[in-house]
């Protein structure tokens, strides 16, 4: 789950991180009135799930409270990526001298949180490490010790020559370790970590993504959730249960497991055709799953086909069927749909199906060719 | 042979007298896997199906039955407190099939399994299976052949479905291994397919990969330097969007190297034929053997 930046900025500014001023305003005149309070020369954001918020237009300089307004009420409502922006924070125009970058990401390779700070800051962090690996600095942290005092500091004079400044980083850099493992972060970063032309050192922006699975544990931090920044029908997926990605193409596949889902989706592409989505039904025998992930599926008007592939472990065969006869039967199919059915209670399965009137395949490849056709036939 | 588990397997099943746990419990006793003890805080005492001694924690269980491989099914807000607690114990094996576990509580899993000398397989994993020997997790044991192919899968169903191609068309398996889908696991493919090179009953292997991380690159060269048995592999997400997790928490594109075209090339230039789709793999083998 990824948060928004003032989101992050708040929980920076509860571990002790220097953060400067600013607040989020839902409307043009809640965005004029926080500009008035800082004086009117402010710095108008989008708050949105997106990179390249700045290219898209969505981050403005304002000279006055009027211009403050005038660029909120342009902001707001605008899409990026995809995306429409419902939130914009509103800070003082800071002054700055240097920008830097400081992130910690989980790192697969070490299996360690691993702290990466550049003095490149400002920009794409992918970029600098694509075009100038040499001024990226990382270091593994072992999560037994912690970020270490010396180690700190070692990074802190990576990023500043003056001592003040390197102390200050590398207090920043302790901290923000410490939020990682309070909140349940998987990547957090501040980008830029600026300088003032007086020498403070401050967070300008930040971002932080959660651990869905720290979600549970942490109701305050669930609570951040906006779903109104997430399109509909995956949030209607994830209260189901289901997991569900949204593509570009005209074939419905519905999955149990991630892994053949993600090779359901390749086959339809293999035969031909282009799938609707991403749906992995996981690993439960709960018909009623089954009912929810069709009514996702049917939902979307761009579907031609509908794919079911299961191969029955813990999902047991007979539960997807009743699923499929109870679904159809409550909001009947306007679209062809193709079944393969193996596995776990399999004979079962295939039974109730054919006797509500649905064939029932074994083979994936069938399946798949079957419904890349009917799709065609459909679109055509 | 067969790797990491076999006929000496003795197992303890952590969260026996659960949902999943009593289910499995019975699922891996009718295969024929010896399962030697149970455990559930609380119930210590009991005997489940009337046959497997039920005890407080892992110690004792270890203590009384001599267990060396420890199955868990516990939910995840307990699941990486279960790891440590069989790796204090001294178990060997742990194989942990709980999805869900925060990648933060793994950073201090990992290392602590490490330093007491155990090996663990996932999280978030469908197990392992020797067919014809010893089964733990929840693979259906039905679908498997003993044969001479190993199978190392980052995936769950997906695995099946290559198991079901292999079994159908006469290719039996030395042991399938499923090491799961979370960025933080125990057990690589570098692990598995060292493994497979070294027993002698496994004449080829296929790994079954997916978007996410560089994993399969770094298996891609080490078999390139150090396996001489025939590899032939898949790599599941070829539609996948850049930036979207698929499910798995570790199967996201980000950057070039997680993609599945990237880790498809990394595969060929190691000499490890690639399968279009799952079905190509009993093909592919016939070629290579």
């Amino acid at each position: 789950m990824n948060l928004h930046e003032y989101q992050a900025r708040d929980i920076l500014r509860r571990h002790g991180i220097p953060v400067p001023p600013g607040e989020v305003a839902a409307t043009a005149a809640e965005a004029r009135a926080i500009a008035e309070h800082f004086g009117g020369k402010v710095v108008v954001k989008a708050q949105v799930h997106a990179g390249g918020r700045g290219k898209a237009g969505g981050v403005k300089l304002a000279k006055s409270v009027t211009e403050a307004e005038a660029h909120a009420k342009a902001i707001l409502g605008m899409t990026i990526k995809g995306l429409t922006v419902r939130k914009v924070l509103v800070a003082p125009a800071a002054e700055i001298a240097t920008e830097s970058y400081v992130g910690i990401i989980v790192d697969r390779a070490s299996q360690r949180p691993v702290l990466m700070v550049s003095p490149a800051g400002g920009i794409d962090i992918e970029e600098v490490a694509a075009k100038t690996p040499e001024k990226i600095h990382r270091l593994a942290i072992d999560p037994r010790y912690g970020l270490l005092p010396h180690q700190a500091m070692t990074l802190g004079f990576a990023l500043y020559r003056d001592v003040k400044q390197a102390r200050a980083a590398a207090d920043i850099m302790q901290k923000l370790y410490t939020a990682v493992y309070a909140v349940g972060a998987s990547l957090a970063e501040i980008n830029p970590l600026v300088t003032t032309p007086d020498g403070s050192v401050q967070a300008l922006d930040a971002k932080i993504s959660i651990d869905d699975n720290e979600l549970e544990r942490r109701p305050d931090i669930a609570a951040l959730r906006d779903v109104s920044a997430e399109a509909a029908a995956e949030v209607a997926a994830r209260e189901a249960g289901l997991t569900f990605i949204k593509l570009e193409g005209y074939v419905g596949c519905c999955v149990n497991g991630a892994g053949l889902a993600m090779a359901t989706m390749d086959l339809v592409k293999y035969y031909g055709g282009e799938p609707a989505n991403f749906l992995d039904i996981g690993g439960s025998s709960n018909p009623q799953k089954v009912v929810a992930a069709l009514r996702i599926i049917t939902g979307d008007p761009t579907v031609k086909a509908i794919l079911f592939n299961i191969f029955g472990g813990i999902t047991r065969g007979d539960d997807v069927a009743n699923g499929i006869v109870q679904a159809t039967t409550a909001f009947p199919l306007k679209v062809p749909i193709v079944i393969r059915l193996t596995g776990t209670n399999e004979r079962e399965g295939i039974t109730i199906l054919e006797r509500a009137g649905f064939a029932a395949l074994t083979d994936m490849d069938e399946a798949v060719q079957q419904a890349v056709a009917k799709a065609k036939g459909k679109a055509a | 042979m067969s790797i990491f588990i076999d006929q000496s397997t003795r197992l303890v099943v952590h969260g026996i007298t659960g949902r999943d746990g009593s289910f499995h419990g019975k699922q891996m006793m009718a295969y024929g896997t010896n399962v030697v003890a149970g455990v559930t805080p609380g119930k210590g005492g009991q005997q489940f199906e009337g046959a497997v001694p039920v005890f407080n924690t892992v110690a004792e269980a270890v203590r009384e039955t001599q267990a060396n491989t420890s199955v868990i099914y516990v939910p995840a807000a307990v699941a990486a407190s279960a790891i440590f607690e069989a790796a204090d114990a001294g178990i060997g094996l742990i194989i942990c099939i709980t999805e869900g576990i925060p990648v933060l509580d793994m950073t201090r899993v990992l290392p602590f399994v490490h330093e007491r000398g155990a090996r663990l397989i996932g999280p978030n994993c469908p197990g392992l299976i020797s067919p014809g020997k010893s089964n733990v997790g929840i693979i259906p044991g039905n679908i498997c052949q003993p044969g001479k192919i190993g199978v190392v899968s980052r995936s769950g169903t997906l695995t099946y479905e290559i198991i079901h191609q292999l079994s159908t068309q006469g290719m039996g398996q030395s042991t399938c291994v499923g090491i799961g889908g979370d960025p933080l696991i125990g057990t690589n493919f570098i692990h598995c397919l060292s493994a497979f090179e070294a027993d002698a009953e496994t004449a080829a292997i296929v790994m079954i990969g997916e978007i996410g991380g560089t994993d399969e690159q770094q298996a891609a060269e080490f078999v390139k330097q150090k396996v001489k048995k025939p590899v032939v592999g898949f790599i599941a997400g070829q539609t996948a969007p850049p930036g979207r997790r698929m499910g798995h928490a570790g199967a996201i594109i980000s950057g070039a190297s997680g993609t599945a075209a990237d880790k498809m090339a990394a595969l060929q230039q190691a000499g490890i034929s690639v399968m279009k789709r799952p079905a190509d793999v009993v093909p592919l083998l016939k070629e290579r053997m």
